[in-house]
This record gives C-alpha cells, sequence and structure tokens, in this order.
C-alpha cells in the first residue's frame, strides 16, 4: 500500500475551520507536535490526521510568532487535552481553553517551557 | 440520590507496573468520570536530540521503553533514514521484521500475564511469562541483550543472524505455537476470564476513532488499522492482513492480542523463510536536512516517530508520539459507567506503557 503522507501549511485563519472540516470527515487525530522556531520567539504547530480506511496521513502546519496564541482543539477532538498540555508546559506554547487544562503541571516540572529552545 | 465521591487510583497500584494516577469520580460504586495524571516519571529524552550526534541518539531511543526498546530504535532509524534518502538493505529490513514480530510477541505475553494476574487467575500468568522467556531467550542468543538490544543503527542494523540460528528461531516458533494453544483457549473460553471481560468497557468504530484510539484498542473495535499494512521494513513482502475483533469490549481487545500472537508466528516463519542473503547495513554519510512523520506499528499501536534536521549532525527536534498517549482519552471515556471493582482490569486493557507515554 502506498504511504501517502503529507504535509499542509496552513494559515491561522484556516486552522479552525480545517480541524472542523477534518472532524467532519471522520479523521482520526494522530498527534500534535510543537517545535520550537527562530531562537525560541516562536512555533511550528503540527497537527496530524489519519484518514484510517485507506491509510492516507495528513499534517496540518501553522505557524505562530512571538506572543502569538491558538485555541485548544479539544471543543472539537476532546482527545487532544494530552498533547496540548504537553505542548504548553513543555514548550510554552499559549493555548487557550484546552479542555483539561493542567495548568503547567502535567508533568510536575519546575522550569517553565524546558523545552523551548534559547536564544 | 447516590452519593459522589472522589477515590484515587495509583500511581501505585498492584495491577499498575508503571505509576499513573487517575481521580475518579464516583456515584456509589459506578464511575461517572475520571481525570488522569501523568508526569511521575517525565525524563525529557526529546530534547537530548540537541545535544547527541542522530547517529548516537538510536541508542537513546531505545531506550524510552525497555518492552518497545527495538520498535523505537526502528521507529527512529526509518525517519531518519526517510529524511537523508538512504536504502536501507533488504536482509537488515528483514532482521529488523524478525526483531519487531519477536519484540511484539514478549510485549503481548506480558500483557496477559498482567492481565491473568489481575484478574486473579495465577496459574494463567505464570504460563504467560513462562512461555515470554523463550522470546527473552531468543533475544539473548541473537543480541546478546535480552530487551534492549541496540542492534538497530541508521542504514541497517548491527549484528546478522546465521541460518543456524535462524532455524532455532523457528524451532521455537513451531514449540511456541504448540504451548500457545491452551493458553490461547483458556483466554477465549474460560468462564472465568469470560466473566470478567465480556461485555466490558464497550467501545463501538466510531467512538474508537473519534477518541483517537490505536492499536489493539482500535482493532478491537473493528477498525483494520495496522500501520504494518504500509509494508515498511519487511512487511512488503509478507503476507499480512490486520487482525480485528468486533465487539469493542476488553474480552474483543484481549482477542486481538491473542490472535496478533499467532500472526507473529507466521510473520517470523515466514520473514525467516524469505530473508536473503546480503550486508545488513549501509554507510550514511552526511547530516539530515529535511523533516517527516514515520508511523510504525508497535505492540500497542501506531507510534509516530517526528525527525526535523537542519543539516548538522544534532536533529532539530525528535516527537515520539506513543500509542499509549493517544490511548488515554478513550480509556477515560471507557471507565465512565464501568464498576469500581473493573477499574483495575479496563485500565490494563489498554496496556498502558507509561514509561514510553512520559519518554
Amino acid at each position: 500500500m502506498e504511504d501517502r503522507n503529507e504535509i499542509r501549511k496552513i494559515t491561522m485563519a484556516q486552522f479552525f475551520p480545517y480541524i472542523v472540516r477534518m472532524k467532519e470527515e471522520n479523521w482520526r487525530l494522530v498527534q500534535i507536535c510543537a517545535v520550537s522556531v527562530d531562537d525560541g520567539k516562536g512555533y511550528e504547530m503540527s497537527y496530524t490526521f489519519c484518514n484510517d480506511p485507506d491509510y492516507h496521513m495528513i499534517t496540518l502546519r501553522v505557524e505562530l510568532g512571538e506572543g502569538e496564541e491558538i485555541a485548544s482543539i479539544t471543543q472539537i477532538y476532546p482527545c487532544a487535552f494530552i498533547q496540548e498540555n504537553e505542548a504548553a508546559e513543555l514548550f510554552g506554547v499559549k493555548i487557550n481553553h484546552i479542555n483539561v487544562d493542567y495548568q503547567n503541571k502535567l508533568y510536575r516540572i519546575d522550569v517553565a517551557a524546558p523545552f523551548r529552545k534559547k536564544g | 440520590m447516590a452519593k459522589r465521591s472522589i477515590v484515587p487510583f495509583g500511581p501505585q497500584h498492584p495491577v499498575l507496573p508503571e505509576p499513573v494516577h487517575l481521580d475518579l469520580i464516583l456515584e456509589d460504586e459506578t464511575v461517572v468520570g475520571a481525570v488522569p495524571s501523568i508526569g511521575f516519571i517525565h525524563r525529557g529524552l526529546e530534547k537530548l536530540v540537541e545535544k547527541k550526534d542522530y547517529k548516537q541518539y538510536v541508542y537513546i531511543a531505545e531506550r524510552v521503553c525497555g518492552i518497545c526498546s527495538v520498535g523505537h530504535g526502528i521507529g527512529y532509524c526509518e525517519a531518519v533514514e526517510k529524511v537523508m534518502d538512504v536504502e536501507v538493505p533488504t536482509r537488515a529490513d528483514y532482521l529488523r521484521t524478525i526483531w519487531m514480530e519477536l519484540s511484539r510477541l514478549h510485549s503481548h505475553l506480558l500483557w496477559l500475564g498482567l492481565l491473568a494476574d489481575a484478574m486473579g487467575f495465577e496459574s494463567l500468568f505464570m504460563d504467560s511469562w513462562r512461555i515470554r522467556e523463550k522470546i527473552l531467550d531468543m533475544f539473548e542468543k541473537t543480541t546478546g541483550s535480552r530487551l534492549i538490544l541496540s542492534v538497530v543503527c541508521v542504514g541497517g542494523v548491527l549484528k546478522d543472524v546465521d541460518s543456524g540460528m535462524l532455524n532455532e528461531i523457528l524451532r521455537v516458533t513451531e514449540e511456541l505455537k504448540k504451548e500457545m494453544k491452551p493458553v490461547i483457549d483458556t483466554f477465549l473460553n474460560d468462564y472465568t476470564v469470560q466473566s470478567r471481560l465480556k461485555g466490558l468497557g464497550v467501545m463501538t468504530r466510531d467512538q474508537a476513532v473519534s477518541a483517537g484510539a490505536v492499536g489493539p484498542m482500535l482493532r478491537g473495535s473493528g477498525e483494520p488499522y495496522d500501520v504494518r499494512a504500509l509494508g515498511y521494513a519487511a512487511y512488503k513482502d509478507l503476507t499480512f492482513e490486520p487482525v480485528t475483533a468486533q465487539a469493542g469490549d476488553a474480552y474483543a481487545r484481549c482477542e486481538v492480542r491473542l490472535k496478533e500472537i499467532l500472526q507473529s508466528l507466521d510473520l517470523l516463519r515466514e520473514a525467516i523463510e524469505k530473508i536473503p542473503e546480503g550486508p545488513i547495513s549501509v554507510p550514511v554519510k552526511g547530516n539530515p536536512s529535511g523533516e517527516y512523520f514515520m508511523r510504525i506499528e508497535q505492540p500497542r499501536g501506531e507510534a509516530i516517530y517526528y525527525v526535523k534536521g537542519n543539516g548538522t549532525k544534532f536533529l532539530d527536534r525528535f516527537r515520539l508520539r506513543t500509542p499509549t498517549t493517544s490511548n488515554i482519552p478513550p480509556m477515560v471515556d471507557m471507565l465512565k459507567g464501568c464498576q469500581m471493582a473493573d477499574v483495575p482490569v479496563l485500565i490494563l486493557t489498554i496496556d498502558p506503557c507509561v514509561s514510553c507515554t512520559e519518554r
């Protein structure tokens, strides 16, 4: 079987409509990954989905600038809460309205955003 | 009116081999909600990728977890090889597949033992773990290690297995097939097991997909998704169909794992019969530049390995999304409505691997 595995860069304005569309089309949330870029000033957020019957995997990539916030997708994909809490705690990504929000205590680390790159 | 109370479950509990905590919200004896807490053994291994050469990091990836070790090594190396466009020799692909399937066998047998122990079925527990020892012996004979094998490298594998040893594995797989029969019969047909598992923690196919379940959790609800069907490593040359069950309950998840044991024994036989002669690795020059999301099927389900290289020997980012990370949210959904006494068995049916999850 062909491994269809693509990364699509999208804008913040396209982000939520895209997530809603993925849910409506029954795509399974596979993973959420934060990458610290620009010496810790920004982030790349990757949301990967899979259409199980044909193994098609799509990663939606949103770039966040310094201080930019992103909305949680837990209202659409409730199962995202662990991975969103992880990105918020380890990288310092500002994710609004996570349900359930562990307030940076998922991993019980005393250091703030230990995975964020230092400039 | 039912009395509502909150009961802490874990992090130390007789059925949990690793620490995870749940706040169970109960109405009398019925669970109406659960809030999971992890973070007791977080080690920050993903961050180490910025300080270790991408070839050295294989050893860190393998140490994410003792049970899934060889799979993590393979997943990481395959991701780096995709980024660097490295073609691994066919014999190395086969050897990776053989160790991967042995790893699946030992993981599933470990889980069966834990499940039997959680149900108080001690003889079944001991039988499962006795059989598992033979798999660990195979690891030791082929690699020198029983759990963390350290045989995978970027570009292939570090150790070859000669034909005599491959025949020995074949002999053991035949032996295991016979020894597994009474164990499988007991798990599938015994009254005690059925009464503890049937109808428990039911998830429909839609619920499992929506909650992001993977592995036997997903396939036990009837969704035939198994990454091995994509044909990474040597799976492209082997006969493979995902194992599924339709009931979506704890029994169905157990049934999937039992049938996957038999399937792994068949895959091992086929891989050993088809393995070609040839080199086991290719030299890898240069540094990775680019990114890739690799997926493989670990014993507990789909695992994702993301690597992002910047042209130096240190990667920018390595991300490992383990099967248990995906299976915790469906577990929380599944606990709602069950009885307090069934919580330990239900948690076990996701086969939680906390060491992987916390990395």
